[in-house]
């Protein structure tokens, strides 16, 4: 866990050395001045860049550690308050996504189990293959051109201040999710109504209706609880492209503009903050196994 | 020739869409005889954002270049492009991986701790973040995907190898005097080789997807190059006026994308039947 701690920060440290031009160049060109080379020497002295790899990785490992991810070569703002400002628009559209992924989800992933190989099941099987082939940005400018450009209910650009702009950004991202969960909950649910206990209920004449909600359905949602968490995570990143389309201010859209500008410190901070913060997600989820599922927690 | 027969009369889906997916194939290769000659990369500027016509039947972009033209050239880019990701991938990921489950111990150690790392990433943030420094191009955009994808195949290679590296047979192998490289050919790949292969299969459909996602952000493909992600970017401004220019690529890589995931899932469900 720490040894890939480490690993992960200095793969983001390193990040900056895949680069073709120097920061120092990048960091003047974000301004638009064109300096002379004695400048440029001097910066790059003042810098520490004239140190060797593992001593600058040391310092700048010993700075982030105090909350200090250096300052943008752009808005010459802290890295830290850029990130935090954008972090929470990004959540708040995750969530949101969420929520409307399981709302479809789930319900079409137990009809789909519960009436399986009838015609409904195919029809939410060729749902959710249409939904995992199709590019979710396409989606979205689909979705822009339909509902904000023809029919003007939603805005085009998404300030993320309410609720009308977060809703078109939201149904993109969900929309290849819960093609994917869709048959998550298919499959668990299927797995679940072959285990013995629901062929005895129904030897004893337990009811089909008792059977599913109170046996069969509480028992299918664990997978479900992993993946949500993973979710969670890959969301926090992967809604870059949705972001972009949209032109949320959210993280996605903060470091795409930092790559295009060259702006380390902000590409930095990103890279290192979502993976760290996938990381706990992740712990998270192992963790809540043992309150949600008792058998596991006896086991330990 | 019988047997044959009776293996594509048993499994039509795989049959229909492996006919499809060497359709599409064919299409990108022969792509200057499919679009008559037409070259993607030079336009007319007076035909410029010229609506779908029996001239272009899928209209004209910005510059005046035939859409129709640039989705058929957009194959040979997404299709190449998406080949070598789950090529690299999956030759690093099961090399590393087997040599991880075989020898055990420091390799094991070192090769799963940099997988772990990797995976630590989501997904796309590395990607982006490595194809956007190394700066835009195809090339860089399939180094940076392959990059965040092999500790997938790393890992899986690793587990089938680990399943049965304690068996007898393979003690039998080691005490009766088989060489390492034999070990490793002969018993480790062999075991693991079908499961991967079938993960490489459902992965092609996804990873152009992501090479898609890539190029829309400007961090694959660079203009001029025919790339569906691409187009469909620079078809963004003219959402309005010129709705073909995001209608035709996105359809393609649906098209594209859908026929080879199927072409996996049967795959999968030929080669593996615990999964029925």
């Amino acid at each position: 866990m720490v040894i890939v701690l480490i690993g992960i920060s200095f793969i983001t440290f390193a990040l900056t050395y895949l680069a073709p031009g120097d920061p120092v160049q990048a960091m003047f060109s974000a301004t638009g001045v064109m300096p002379t080379t004695d400048v440029l020497d001097q910066m790059r002295e003042d810098m520490g860049l004239n140190e060797p790899l593992l001593v600058q990785y040391w310092n700048w490992l010993t700075s982030c550690l105090q909350g200090d991810f250096g300052t943008s070569y752009q808005s010459k703002q802290p890295v830290v308050s850029m990130l935090l400002a954008r972090l929470w628009p990004t959540i708040k559209l995750a969530l949101l996504s969420l929520v409307i992924m399981l709302v479809f989800a789930v319900p079409m992933g137990i009809l789909s189990a519960v009436y399986q190989n009838k015609p409904i099941d195919y029809i939410v099987r060729a749902l959710t293959f249409f939904g995992v082939s199709v590019p979710n940005f396409w989606v979205g400018l689909i979705l822009i051109m339909v509902f904000a450009v023809n029919l003007k209910i939603f805005p085009v650009i998404s300030s993320g201040g309410d609720l009308m702009s977060l809703i078109l950004p939201a149904c993109t991202l969900a929309f290849a999710m819960t093609a994917k969960y869709t048959r998550q909950v298919r499959t668990a649910v299927l797995e679940e109504l072959h285990q013995d206990y629901v062929i005895g209920a129904r030897a004893r004449g337990v009811p089909e209706r008792k059977i599913l909600w109170g046996n069969v359905l509480p028992n299918s949602m664990l997978p479900l609880i992993t993946l949500l968490g993973l979710s969670m995570g890959s969301l926090l990143g992967g809604t870059a492209v949705v972001e972009v389309i949209f032109s949320y201010p959210g993280l996605g859209n903060l470091a795409v503009s930092s790559i295009t500008a060259y702006d380390y410190p902000v590409i930095q901070g990103y890279v290192l903050w979502v993976a760290v913060i996938y990381m706990v997600i992740n712990l998270v989820v192992d963790f809540s196994y043992g309150f949600i599922d008792p058998r596991i927690r006896l086991k330990r | 020739m019988e047997k044959k027969q009776n293996f594509f009369a048993k499994n039509k889906t795989f049959t229909i869409f492996g006919i499809l997916g060497i359709i599409v194939i064919l299409v990108a290769i022969f792509a200057p005889v499919v679009t008559g000659g037409i070259d993607p990369t030079t336009g007319v500027l007076t035909d410029a954002l010229k609506a779908p016509s029996s001239d272009h039947i899928f209209g004209t972009d910005k510059l005046g270049r035939d859409v129709f033209a640039r989705v058929i050239y957009g194959a040979r880019t997404s299709l190449v492009a998406a080949f070598c990701v789950v090529a690299a991938a999956f030759t690093i990921g099961t090399v590393l991986g087997v040599l991880a489950g075989y020898f055990g111990k420091v390799v094991d150690a070192i090769i799963m701790r940099v997988a772990d790392m990797m995976i630590a990433f989501p997904g796309m943030i590395l990607a982006i973040a490595v194809a956007g420094i190394m700066g835009a191009s195809i090339q860089n955009a399939v180094i940076a995907i392959s990059l965040v994808t092999w500790p997938k195949y790393a890992r899986l290679a690793r587990s089938l190898v680990l399943k049965i590296r304690d068996r007898d047979y393979v003690a039998a192998a080691i005490v009766t005097g088989s060489k390492t490289p034999y070990m490793l050919l002969r018993y480790m790949l062999p075991s693991a080789i079908t499961t991967l292969v079938i993960t490489a299969a459902t992965d092609i459909g996804s990873m152009m997807l992501e090479l898609a996602a890539l190029s829309f952000l400007g961090f694959g493909a660079v203009p001029p190059t025919p790339e569906w992600g691409l187009m469909l970017s620079e078809g963004r401004a003219y959402m309005t006026a010129a709705p073909w220019l995001m209608i035709f690529p996105g359809i393609a890589i649906f098209v594209v994308v859908t026929i080879f995931n199927m072409l996996g899932d049967s795959l999968r469900d030929i080669l593996d039947p615990r999964q029925e």
